[in-house]
């Protein structure tokens, strides 16, 4: 549950007076991964006196990620019905030469798990990937012609600067906090969450922990619909709440989440993109994803918000979840909690026993991201900007229920 | 007189370099012994080469600049296993995987995942985990 934000103490600066700060080029800026040691020098009110903006950021596989694409028009025009780039299927019910196309699609003919586990080499996250990255891309697409729209076939290369617009639309990211995967069958399985060993041999997480945007800011008080975003180093912005978003939940005395929590929908135009955060991503057994880098900034608008991004991996725990059967048929058992500086150390203990631990989360790469962003506002090139609208406060999430009969 | 040497060299071919008789020219020109390990030269595709090659030091020598007049790419680290630095992601799911801790994060700050060649003993673990295709078997 999200407890009422009470009245900040200290000073308080606003939205307008951080962005002046930012365009005269004097604007204080840390990164979450640096500013906690800063906060713990200084004192949390003279810090929040002094730092304008924390920078936060995330970079791992985000299934729920696509981009819709305009292709233009050829001469005689189509309305394409069906459509492949590369051999990927892209949705089509859009208008004429307007496409969708998913991060998690396959590639035609694909045989994934037919072969068990299914290796999944290539599908929607790699176009997207290749697309950013400048490559000659063929579209394929088929019409059933109409009077205005009369050519029914069209086979063509292009690369994204032949496009009117590329723009990606992830409906859900920056996962507030994560499961950590776990295998508690004798057969190794092969999940989104990585390869997960037999008898809990191995566990894998996927958080930035003390860096990741909503774990710095647990009860969305700056971060909502319309705040500006580095994605991929693209400029865009939040147009939604992420799906699946669920800010009702156990939480811990820090106010942040125990377990998956609050998502983002994000935006941004892939022209502007850097190919260096934008990876298709391939999971054994499991499917085709897309890894996106994510910067966003937190105004350091009172002391309360300040100390909130000074978290550290140490009180953020995330819960230990069983693969094998308790995800998959949604017990809900959680076998224990631990913390991200636990699970850092590449070591954590369930159980009594020790499980060693990889990452499917980059911190490196979130770093980088936290630092560019840093620059990017140092030099006056990123502003802040206030909500639209806040994130849905008290949000749980819903199962899908089957029904033998329409209620 | 230069020392006499062996050297393990791993050749990949494209098309148009199958036809060329590289192996006599080896031979021949620079006085080589040559084991061939494992090959395919299939024509019209992608070709590779295992080899040691035994001589003289300067005659190898010779015989690597000879090779590089056509178009193949000469690897001699003696690993048919090769981590792609400009793709990974250093996410470090790997990690765990590697048995000998050839891939790792030597810096807790940064978590930048490293791969040291030496220790690397080719179980590929790491081809079958990692989601970008940064660890790549040659073969």
């Amino acid at each position: 549950m999200i407890p009422p934000v009470v009245q900040a103490r200290g000073a308080v600066k606003t939205y307008e007076q951080i962005n002046r700060k930012i365009e005269s080029g004097t604007a204080v800026v840390m990164t979450a991964d640096e500013i906690m040691d800063y906060v713990d020098r200084k004192g949390l009110d003279a810090a929040a006196a002094e730092v304008d903006v924390v920078t936060t950021a995330t970079f791992g596989p985000m299934c729920s990620s696509g981009c819709t694409l305009n292709f233009g028009h050829s001469q005689p025009k189509i309305r394409m019905t069906e459509a492949w780039i590369n051999d990927v299927p892209a949705y089509t019910g859009l208008a004429a030469v307007d496409v969708f196309l998913g991060a998690t699609q396959l590639r035609h003919a694909d045989p994934a798990n037919m072969d068990y586990p299914g290796e999944f080499r290539y599908g929607g996250g790699h176009v997207i990937e290749d697309l950013v990255a400048g490559k000659t891309l063929q579209l394929f697409a088929l019409s059933y012609g109409t009077d205005e729209y009369p050519r029914r076939e069209i086979r063509t290369y292009f690369t994204i600067d032949d496009l009117n617009q590329a723009i990606m639309v992830n409906p859900r990211n920056c996962y507030q906090n994560y499961n950590v995967a776990i295998n508690d069958s004798d057969t190794t399985r092969h999940t989104y969450m990585g390869q997960l060993e037999p008898n809990r041999r191995n566990a894998n997480y996927c958080s930035a922990g003390q860096l990741s945007p909503l774990l710095n800011d647990p009860l969305y008080e700056t971060i909502g619909i319309g705040t500006r975003i580095w994605l991929a180093g693209a400029q865009g912005h939040i147009y939604a709440e992420g799906t699946q978003h669920a800010g009702h939940c156990e939480r811990s005395g820090n106010d942040v989440p125990m377990e998956g929590a609050g998502t983002l929908g994000l935006t941004a135009d892939m022209k502007e993109m850097n190919a260096a955060f934008i990876r298709g991503a391939s999971f054994r057994g499991y499917g085709v994803s897309l890894a996106v880098g994510v910067g966003i900034p937190i105004p350091i608008l009172n002391a309360d918000i300040l100390k909130r991004t000074c978290v550290r991996d140490a009180e953020i725990m995330a819960p230990v979840v069983d693969y094998s059967h308790d995800y998959p048929e949604k017990t809900g058992r959680v076998l224990a909690h631990v913390s991200y500086a636990q699970l850092r150390s590449g070591e954590i203990e369930v159980e009594g026993k020790p499980v060693r631990v990889g990452s499917l989360s980059s911190y490196h790469k979130a770093l980088e991201i936290a630092t560019l962003l840093a620059d990017e506002i140092r030099r006056g090139e990123f502003r802040v900007s206030e909500p639209l609208r806040k994130l849905p406060a008290n949000r749980s999430m819903r199962p899908l229920t089957i029904r033998p009969e329409p209620s | 007189m230069s020392e006499t040497v062996t050297r393990k060299l791993m050749l990949f071919f494209p098309t148009c370099e199958c036809e060329k008789p590289i192996i006599y020219h080896l031979v021949k020109d620079y006085d080589l012994v040559v084991n061939v390990f494992r090959a395919k030269v299939t024509p019209k595709e992608e070709g590779y080469l295992v080899l040691d090659v035994t001589g003289q030091d300067t005659n190898i020598t010779l015989a690597l600049d000879y090779l590089r007049t056509f178009n193949i790419t000469i690897n001699d680290s003696g690993k048919g296993l090769t981590w792609d630095e400009t793709r990974c992601c250093h996410c470090g799911h790997c990690v765990p995987f590697c048995p000998t801790g050839a891939l790792s994060i030597p810096d807790p700050a940064t978590r930048e995942v490293t791969f040291d060649s030496d220790a690397c003993i080719e179980c590929l673990a790491c081809v079958r985990v990692c989601p970008y295709n940064a660890c790549v078997s040659t073969f």
